[in-house]
């Protein structure tokens, strides 16, 4: 069914060794490669566009869903809509995430809109992870969207990795909380070569207690570029953090801009912003307990994204 | 074990267009099982001479020996590798490592919690408190300091150079840091200890004491020969020097 390539892709994006526990939906070069749907959660395929809805269960707990996606023939470019009804009071972890593997020379392309409903006090852990490889000319391309509508004392818990092998990125989130629903984002990012990677969050806190945290790591190496812009709106009593702590390298760019809005005399929102190069005294630290100046870099490299 | 022979380092004086000599024509041996201690008046070259041992800066003349191999043109890494560890004034702040990865770094093999935990311990943490949290801002500056001084156990190499340890540690009483010095100097076989420092109750457990004064060692000797003489004068060997060398 799926092959070496393809194996190793899910392997990195999903930590998985063949086919996962629970419910799943696979996808390789476009086509179904397996799925399986629990007493719980049903995966049923969109008609018209592609892609599925995942529903869940008012109540489910303790269980997962994996969707990987993984491509590796050049030159496809797909756009797919998976939608998420997660019910009321259930507790689940999702696992998305894309791998390409591109060794042609047209490009590969594949880009997710992810929905949620989050229904009242339901808890979701959202895990996606992006990783390319290959030799190719072509270049891997993803463009995610992810929207989450989040119900009264809801909570979600998304961490969005991309480390390696993405030559551009366009990642845009929106979410929108109602009251005493809860959000978090841990985004980590490296950029190499000549990629580029854009991320942009909305997330707009309307009920009152409605909270947010909104963090991203990144490190930009080589002549790579990024651009991260995370805007929470507080439209009423509620409170929100963002904050984006960039490492650059090389010849690397980075903009980070972190927006908030407040429109409601008890909205407390901060943000926070910084990119530094890493200091000359972390290197030697690290040389003098016995690593040669790469390992050094490399430790407090994989320290700050871990 | 160690031996520098007449090393200077110099640096680019901005001001005056010139170079400014921060050591002067040292030469100095520190033999094996021996807690020597670096004292001396501010801005007297001591840091910088525990810098030009590890490797972190290299002396614009002379010859530095460890096991009577020639060690001037290696590296900061080459250095550690063969032997010599550094414990710096002001640690380092990383994000995202932890505590236990940097002992792990240090030890270069996979500790247990439980052996990264006695390292912990020995230089008064407690060490489930520590081990799994991330070495930056959020510790203090002594929590910050006792890690260093851990991950230098944690190596546990021949030659250990400690920059000012007692600095920063205000609320940890120096009986125990005395105490994780006398332990080291029991357990490391062969090993030495060099520690800068102007604490009386640090000079009162070494072995040797040198005294470094404007980039000169003016004093070198057994701890009971030197120590009388800096009691209580401590300061005044700075003095002293200055007045002489204004009168001329």
């Amino acid at each position: 069914m799926l092959d070496q390539i393809q194996l190793q892709l899910l392997k990195e994006i999903a930590d998985l060794e063949g086919v996962p526990k629970g419910a799943y939906n696979i996808r390789a070069n476009s086509q179904m490669a397996g799925r399986n749907t629990t007493a719980n959660i049903d995966i049923i395929s969109k008609e018209g566009v592609s892609g599925i809805d995942i529903r869940i269960k008012p109540g489910t707990k303790n269980e997962s869903v994996h969707i990987p996606v993984v491509l590796s023939e050049s030159g496809l470019t797909e756009t797919v809509y998976n939608d998420f009804y997660i019910g009321e009071d259930s507790d689940v972890v999702i696992v998305a995430g894309c791998g390409i593997d591109n060794c042609g020379k047209q490009d590969s392309e594949h880009d997710g809109i992810h929905r949620f409903y989050v229904g009242k006090n339901a808890k979701v852990k959202y895990v996606e992870k992006h990783y390319g490889s290959g030799d190719g000319m072509g270049k891997r391309i993803l463009n995610p969207g992810t929207e989450v509508y989040m119900e009264e004392g809801s909570v979600m818990e998304m961490e969005m990795v991309q480390i390696k092998g993405v030559d551009s990125t366009e990642r845009s989130t929106i979410a929108e909380l109602a009251a005493g629903a809860r959000l978090v984002v841990r985004e980590r990012l490296l950029t190499h070569g000549e990629q580029t990677a854009i991320s942009t969050y909305d997330v707009r806190l309307n009920g009152e207690g409605a909270s947010a945290d909104v963090v991203s790591r990144s490190v930009a190496r080589d002549h790579s570029y990024q651009k991260y812009v995370s805007r929470i709106t507080g439209n009423a009593p509620c409170s929100g953090h963002t904050e984006c702590d960039a490492i650059i390298m090389d010849k690397a760019r980075i903009l980070a801009d972190p927006q908030l809005e407040a429109n409601d005399l008890d909205a407390a929102l901060i943000h926070e912003a910084a990119i530094g190069k890493i200091a000359g005294d972390q290197i030697i630290k690290l040389m003098t307990l016995g690593l040669t100046e790469e390992e050094a870099e490399a430790q407090i490299i994989n320290g700050f994204l871990k | 074990m160690l031996e520098l022979k007449n090393i200077s380092f110099e640096v680019e004086n901005e001001e005056e267009r010139g170079t400014k000599e921060i050591i002067s024509d040292i030469s100095l041996k520190i033999d094996e099982n021996k807690f020597v201690v670096i004292t001396g008046p501010n801005g007297g070259g001591k840091s910088t001479l525990a810098r030009l041992i590890a490797g972190i800066e290299k002396p614009t003349a002379g010859q530095i020996l460890f096991d009577g191999e020639d060690i001037t043109d290696k590296g900061i890494t080459e250095r550690a590798n063969m032997g010599i560890s550094f414990a710096f004034q002001q640690p380092v702040r990383f994000k995202g490592i932890q505590v236990i990865d940097l002992l792990r770094i240090a030890a270069k093999k996979y500790l247990s919690i439980a052996d990264a935990c006695d390292y912990l311990s020995e230089v008064g943490l407690c060490a489930r408190d520590y081990i799994n949290r991330e070495v930056n801002a959020s510790l203090s500056g002594g929590e910050l300091k006792r890690i260093e001084i851990a991950t230098v156990l944690a190596r546990g190499t021949r030659l250990s150079v400690f920059d000012e340890p007692e600095a920063g540690i205000d609320l940890w009483s120096f009986q125990n840091l005395i105490q994780v010095f006398e332990h080291m100097q029991k357990t490391n076989d062969n090993g030495s200890i060099v520690i800068i420092s102007h604490q009386e109750r640090i000079l009162n457990i070494a072995d040797e004491i040198v005294v470094l004064a404007d980039g000169k060692i003016s004093q070198h000797g057994p701890k009971d020969e030197i120590l009388p003489q800096l009691l209580g004068t401590a300061s005044a060997v700075g003095a002293c020097v200055k007045l002489e060398g204004g009168a001329q």
